[in-house]
């Protein structure tokens, strides 16, 4: 019997969005010298709200808000003090939680089931694992009297908007630095909501200031004399510009970049959930993660029934509307990433790859891919070296684990990878000899406030998250 | 690994059963089975929101696939009887309502049972050859058997032993599966009972002896593979059901054939009924959505069906006095 599921999209009428936003600095909204910019919803094109431009002065202003907040209050406050607004906006998260995710799936494009099962729950968890931290920091094996760095200046990318923002802010906070965050140009509403948070938090004026808008904002940002750590996520692209922009200052910097994870399927893996993890890895968030599996190695003896069960399971997909709460892939978070997304797998094609998709119907309007696979792919292809940032899967073999160690290695990234196998000293092995800031062992794209977090290479250098995550905010933090 | 599901592989099942070595051999090359993977796996389906005219759907569906069922020492001609009626029409105010796939007693009963149910298309199913425990002498088995289809059962539901499985000698449970498939034979000819098995996965503790035994059962002839007796915790889970498809759907892969699976014990709502047709819907497919190749082994589930039903057409919740208590 067909089982058709009736549509059960999540109430939007949760979130009560302002036609437009302006920027906060020193605790308030203020208006912008800049202009104004759209945010829309990806999936349907609809304009969500207006958002105020930062220019040059307000980027300004902003900094000398974060500045005196660190000078006169926030660099004076015990840990525990900073703990209890960690713990306060950890707690209003909770409570928004809903308002959130409904929030970052109408503004991203991602399905609700994900803004609400990963992205907002982690965002909680790691502002409550910082607070943690806040009055404890003598214990980090940092030193015996560790010292923030004064005001961090920080940007981050659209594929986990608020999630990025937790990554940044929870750390930078607890270790008693001040914040001027700008979210990505197509995903400023959860940042403009979680600055409402900090107003209902009652955290002191200026400790979180908020400039939105695109390129030449961040640049600003980045290039302020007042701004003392830079932190960064988002393209090697950018990120290489900002490793030059700081060249020379006495600026602390971490860059969170590109990647192009292998993972690695063993021919004594447990095939059902290895499949599983080559889904969740690569069409997880429409494939906008930067430590995506996004490039399947799986060993020749195999590789036709993975390839056969793969694409039995991509068969049952939900492409569609992201607040559906039965919608598996939602919408690509803009048009520019679609197209790079479509030239990629284009030239996937051209070089020869042979490109397979569920069949699968896409709405008329909005930006939309359907989950891909690219198969007969070797590490010639484009798609195997390029980051696509997108549903797409380029699928490569090996004969045995040197070989499988050997081209997983070969990229100029190196931000995290997968091992699938039944055999632990295999894992152990692997997971040693491969060069990925994180390695999963039978599971993929996991994340946890604990876990530190980063690349080698082109990915990127520093960690977030865990105990490692607090050096990047602290003076002769360098673990 | 056996590659099971490439094309080959379909003749090359007849010699696996030839030795309890090329079985063991069979048993333990099959791929392992990630605990936390499948675990995952089974959560996740259950977060799909099934409302409105899919719950309608699913709703009936689960009606019709419920073995209604009693096992207890106290069981009278009188218990089975009141059952047999409340299979037939679950909702005695709602001609709409359908009947459910099966009664479920144990083989003494059958006789009132199939009696009571006549030609209404529910089916008589009895537990036999010594269910829960499984430890009875093969001949008392088999004698067990023989009297519930003599009766006229319909299907023949049978447990594995345990002991026998947890020791590694396979060829042993799996000689005793072929032989009660014998005795599901009548003995004037005509449609042998069907035969499921359950493996009481409580007892069998780990995710890749329930794919050993659901191999082992569908090499045997199973029509059937089923989780558990009900007597033992934990019963069914999602995780273990998981498992159990993903063995049905390779095997009709590696043989065309088709064998039917039964989650007994511990489903009780609606809402869990609707996480396992989600999960027999994006496993296996539409295909399984049949009371022939999925069942439901409960006694207090169709309240909650009935309670649920009412409530999508009424729009309000009608209460537990107004379902039948059996």
């Amino acid at each position: 019997m067909e089982f058709e599921y009736a549509p059960a999209p999540e109430s939007r009428s949760v979130v009560d969005l302002k036609p437009s936003y302006g920027l906060f600095i020193g605790g308030e909204f203020v208006d912008g010298h800049g202009g104004a910019f759209k945010t829309i919803s990806p999936a349907t094109e609809e304009v969500l709200a207006e958002v105020a431009e930062a220019d040059e002065a307000d980027v300004d202003a902003a900094v000398k808000a974060a500045r005196r907040a660190y000078d006169r209050v926030w660099s004076k406050l015990s840990g525990a003090e900073r703990a209890k607004y960690l713990y306060r906006i950890a707690r209003i998260i909770q409570e928004r939680s809903r308002e959130l995710a409904v929030a970052e799936s109408l503004d991203n494009g991602k399905p609700i089931k994900e803004s609400r099962d990963v992205d907002v729950p982690t965002v909680a968890a790691h502002f409550f694992y910082y607070a943690g931290w806040a009055d404890k920091l003598e214990y980090a094996g940092l030193g015996t009297d560790p010292r923030p760095l004064g005001v961090a200046g920080q940007v981050i990318p659209w594929n986990f908007p608020l999630l990025m923002l937790a990554w940044k802010v929870a750390p930078a906070l607890a270790c008693g630095n001040t914040v001027v965050l700008k979210p990505a140009e197509t995903t400023p509403l959860t940042a403009l909501l979680f600055a409402e948070i900090c107003q209902q938090a009652d955290l002191p004026a200026g400790v979180v200031n908020i400039v939105t808008g695109a390129g030449a904002t961040g640049q600003a940002l980045v290039s302020h004399p007042g701004v003392d750590k830079v932190a960064f996520t988002g393209s090697t692209e950018v990120g290489k510009a900002i490793a030059r922009a700081v060249a020379g200052t006495d600026k602390k910097v971490t860059l969170e970049l590109g990647g192009k994870a292998a993972n690695i399927v063993f021919d004594d893996a447990p095939i059902d959930q290895a499949v599983e993890g080559i889904v969740t890895g690569i069409f997880f968030n429409q494939g906008h993660v930067c430590c995506a599996g996004s490039r399947l190695l799986v060993q020749e003896s195999i590789a036709e029934e993975v390839l056969a069960r793969l694409k039995r399971r991509m068969s049952t997909l939900r492409v569609g509307d992201p607040l559906d709460k039965n919608t598996d892939i939602g919408a690509i978070n803009s048009a520019e990433q679609l197209a790079r997304i479509r030239e990629l797998s284009a030239v996937g094609e051209a070089e020869g790859a042979d490109r397979w998709s569920p069949p699968c119907e896409l709405p008329d309007r909005g930006f939309w891919f359907p989950p891909t696979l690219f198969t007969d792919v070797t590490q010639a292809h484009r798609i195997a070296r390029e980051e696509i940032f997108g549903p797409v899967l380029s699928v490569l073999t090996f004969r045995t684990p040197a070989e499988a160690v050997e081209k997983a290695n070969n990229t100029p990234f190196g931000l995290s990878a997968g091992v699938w196998t039944e055999k632990g000293s295999r894992i152990l092995h692997v997971a040693s000899a491969l060069r990925a800031g994180v390695v999963w062992a039978n599971t993929f794209n996991k994340f946890d406030p604990t876990s530190p977090f980063g690349g080698y290479q082109e990915s990127g250098y520093g960690r977030e998250g865990g105990r490692h995550g607090l050096a990047a905010y602290l003076k002769g933090g360098e673990l | 690994m056996p590659a099971l599901t490439s094309p080959g592989a379909t003749g090359d099942l007849s010699d696996v059963t030839a030795s309890d070595a090329t079985l063991r051999r069979f048993l333990h090359g099959l791929p392992g089975v990630d605990q936390v993977g499948a675990e995952a796996r089974a959560a996740s389906l259950g977060t799909r929101s099934i409302k409105t005219t899919a719950k309608a759907q699913a709703i009936d569906l689960a009606i019709r696939m419920v073995d209604l069922t009693t096992l207890e020492g106290q069981d009278t001609p009188g218990k089975v009887r009141a059952l047999a009626s409340k299979a037939m029409r679950p909702d005695p105010t709602d001609a709409t309502c359908p009947a459910t796939a099966a009664v479920c007693v144990y083989p003494d009963l059958v006789g009132v049972a199939k009696q009571q149910l006549g030609d209404s298309g529910v089916n008589v199913a009895a537990v036999a050859a010594a269910v829960p425990r499984g430890r009875a002498p093969l001949d008392i088995k088999l004698a067990d058997t023989r009297d519930a289809v003599a009766a006229g059962a319909d299907e023949i539901d049978m447990v594995i032993d345990r002991g026998a499985f947890l020791t590694g000698r396979y060829l042993q449970v799996f000689e005793e599966i072929v032989a009660v498939r014998g005795a599901c034979e009548r003995p004037g000819g005509g449609e042998p009972a069907h035969l499921k098995v359950i493996f009481e996965t409580g007892e069998l503790q780990t995710y890749d002896n329930v794919r050993r035994a659901s191999w082992l059962a569908m090499l045997a002839g199973a029509h059937f593979i089923k989780t558990s007796t009900g007597k033992v915790q934990p019963a069914a889970t999602l995780p273990v059901t998981l498992v159990m498809l993903e063995a049905v759907r390779d095997y009709r892969e590696a043989t065309g054939q088709m064998v039917g699976v039964k989650p007994a014990g511990g489903i009780r709502t609606t809402k869990d009924a609707v996480k396992y047709l989600v999960m027999v819907n994006e496993v296996v497919g539409a295909d399984w959505l049949d009371p022939d190749w999925f069942r439901f082994g409960a006694s207090t589930l169709l309240n909650d069906l009935l309670m649920q039903r009412s409530k999508l057409a009424t729009g309000r919740y009608s209460g537990p006095d107004y379902v039948t208590i059996d």
